[in-house]
């Protein structure tokens, strides 16, 4: 997996509520058996008219984001199903961290083992982050994982909270499967005692 | 011993290890599989040089894309790159050795209604799938739920999950439903309260009177939507009525094995005492028949209500309001049950058993449909093969209804089962989201019996009028 240190980029501004991974990758994009290559259709349907053509006025279509690195959203950001294709559709598109007041548990996690960070902030500080976002590539966001903090480029700083697991394998960038085989001893024994206490299973 | 929620106790019995800051590897018993999101996973085990770790644990059944129409059987009902996923699983299922059911096999459907009737869902087990309504089978009182590819992966590899434990959540539906209510209108009203955020978090026990007198089926409506509420999970303690379905399943224990079970599954109840991190309560006389009105799960009202303005709300709620409205082509003021309906899908893992069939049969008795189009997906071949037992196909297809076979279907429309742009469906699956059903359609959940009731009269129905 990709670490994830600092971050210093353009954020794009999306302020809408409850935006589900339907949004995020329409089901038409799910019958792909790769990982790669979702980052064209990401918000399809906000992003492209019925006949492909590109939504000028959609954000991520605008010249001056084309380049965002981060997402600045609105609360309960990818509710829904738990398709990693919208985790990898973000970060295919070169969105490496998605700001918002909250998330939905499937894809916070998700986010996490595809070297995105999720940042959830209060409302109050979102709405500046927002406000930031909205002045295009004026404005650079900063985020420092190590230190966990994000910056605007008017010196303003948030703390934000993060798992310390889920931190630090995103800094070292390693692979979670990885880790849970060097305790494969552990599992093993718990599955001799399982099968002495619930054979049935 | 102190108190302990019925989650704490699978909880406590699945951890495998426990790391100094609370990490736990959760201890996978039941791992299901789809054709959707499993292809990067076996990818990945591959390249790896990585196999299944527990194989006769795991069990794979194709559903999201496989054709509903009765020609299914010829590969060109497929587009290619819908049977390029299937054949995937195919041959994933071969090379793995995991338990399978085939496109040809009748007991073959939908994954979360496949688990339980087979018997592979028991009480006390720990569930995964990648997809977020296996929590479906929380019904059973199993924790199950949702995870994302590359936890689908992490479980082939290692039958357990990195989890931290969530928080409790008690959802108590006392008392008494009125006549025409149901447990979609249930779970729908716990969420039109919470809001789709409420549960995230926590995993919620459905409990209370209401839920008791549910059957299996309908605790397996309830549970399904847990997700929709933000929960990853729902689960419902087990009972009589549980081991009672369970009993004589194909994988269900037997003999001595069976009592072993029973003694255990017997003590999964939260105890009177246990700490709750929240609580919601609904009276069960308090709900009516619901439909949503927007193109979020909490975008719900009584068939009875109007339409809401936008102003209505407040915060982000009010943006997004005026959104769906638009989206919607409602207008605020107008009666929910003068909106006119083009199509009708009663089907998904939400609403595709037997007593969903039956309870939608009782409205179309004899009725014809006045939608454009209307079909029935039965949630599994068995079920399908149940429903035309007893006689409930033939009163579907004089109706005027499309009578298919097993799969997801409309519920997310990824095969042809679509709506164009604007056309307008009463729908029982679980999500309204813009373009859910296809680009540009608009969707209504609700009921087997309103879905049905709707389709005979061709717009949003009180089904009460009609019983
Ligand atoms: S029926 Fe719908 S919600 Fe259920 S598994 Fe299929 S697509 Fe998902």
């Amino acid at each position: 997996m990709e670490k994830f240190e600092k971050l210093s980029g353009i954020a794009a501004p999306l302020p809408l509520i409850n935006i589900d991974t339907d949004m995020i990758i329409p089901k038409q994009f799910l019958k792909t058996i790769k990982r790669s290559g979702l980052g064209v259709n990401l918000f399809d349907e906000m992003r492209y008219d019925s006949e492909g053509k590109e939504i000028p006025d959609f954000v991520l279509n605008k010249p001056q984001y084309r380049d965002a690195q981060i997402l600045v959203a609105g609360d309960n950001f990818g509710c829904g199903s738990s398709r990693e294709h919208a985790p990898w559709a973000i970060k295919d598109f070169g969105i490496r961290c998605v700001i918002a007041p909250s998330f939905a548990d499937i894809f916070y996690n998700n986010c996490f083992k595809n070297g995105i960070l999720p940042i959830a902030l209060p409302q109050e500080q979102v709405d500046v982050l927002m406000k930031e976002a909205e002045k295009g590539a004026n404005a650079r966001i900063e985020i420092d994982l190590e230190a966990q903090t994000v910056s605007t480029s008017e010196g303003q700083i948030f703390g934000f909270e993060v798992d310390a697991f889920k931190k630090h394998c995103l800094l070292e960038g390693l692979d979670d499967i990885g880790l849970t085989l060097e305790k494969a001893a552990a599992i093993e024994s718990f599955e001799a005692q399982a099968a002495q206490a619930r054979p049935w299973v | 011993m102190s108190p302990k929620t019925l989650y704490d106790k699978i909880w406590d019995a699945h951890v495998a290890h426990e790391a100094e800051d609370g990490t736990c590897l959760l201890y996978i018993d039941r791992h299901l599989v789809h054709e959707v999101t499993s292809p990067q996973a076996f990818e990945g085990l591959r390249m790896a040089g990585r196999k299944v770790h527990a194989p006769d644990k795991t069990i794979a059944v194709p559903d999201h894309n496989v054709p509903t129409t009765l020609d299914r059987a010829n590969a060109a009902t497929m587009t290619e790159d819908s049977r390029i996923q299937v054949e995937a699983l195919d041959k994933n299922a071969r090379d793995f050795g995991i338990h399978y059911y085939p496109v040809s096999d009748v007991r073959q459907g939908i994954v979360h209604i496949v688990g339980p009737e087979q018997g592979w869902t028991l009480p006390g087990m720990t569930v995964v799938c990648g997809d977020s309504h296996t929590a479906t089978h929380g019904a059973f009182g199993a924790l199950a739920h949702g995870i994302g590819t590359s936890e689908v992966e992490h479980v082939l590899a290692t039958q357990t999950l990195i989890q931290r434990k969530g928080k409790n959540m008690k959802v108590e539906i006392t008392g008494k439903l009125r006549p025409g209510v149901t447990a979609k209108d249930i779970t729908l009203s716990v969420i039109g309260a919470t809001g789709t955020a409420g549960g995230t978090g926590y995993v919620i026990e459905y409990c209370g009177e209401a839920i008791r007198d549910l059957s299996m089926e309908g605790r397996m409506t309830v549970c399904n939507m847990a997700i929709e509420g933000g929960a990853r999970a729902g689960l419902i303690a087990p009972d009589e009525k549980t081991f009672e379905y369970v009993k004589g399943r194909p994988h269900a224990p037997k003999g001595a094995q069976w009592e072993a079970a029973l003694n255990w599954w017997k003590t999964l109840y939260s105890d009177d005492d246990a700490h709750w991190d929240k609580v919601v309560t609904l009276k069960g006389e308090d709900i009516a028949p619901v439909v949503t009105w927007g193109t979020s799960p909490e975008d719900v009202l009584p068939i009875t209500a109007t339409v809401p303005a936008p102003e209505d709300f407040s915060g982000g709620k009010v943006d997004a309001a005026r959104r769906s409205l638009e989206y919607m082509g409602l207008k605020p003021g107008q009666k929910l049950s003068e909106v006119e309906i083009d199509t009708v899908f009663i089907g998904s893992c939400t609403n595709g058993r037997i007593e969903d069939l039956r309870a939608a049969a009782e409205i179309l008795k004899g009725k014809k449909i006045k939608v454009k189009r209307a079909m029935i997906v039965p949630g599994s071949g068995l079920v399908r093969a149940q429903a035309e037992e007893e006689g409930l196909a033939d009163i579907f297809i004089e109706a005027g209804f499309e009578w298919r076979l097993a799969g997801c279907s409309m519920c997310l429309a990824m095969n042809p089962d679509q709506l164009s742009p604007g056309e307008r469906c009463a729908a029982t699956s679980n999500r309204n989201f813009e373009g859910r059903q296809g680009r540009g359609g608009r969707t209504h959940l609700m009921s087997p019996a309103m879905a049905a009731a709707a389709a005979v009269t061709g717009h949003l129905t009180d089904v009460r009028e009609m019983m």
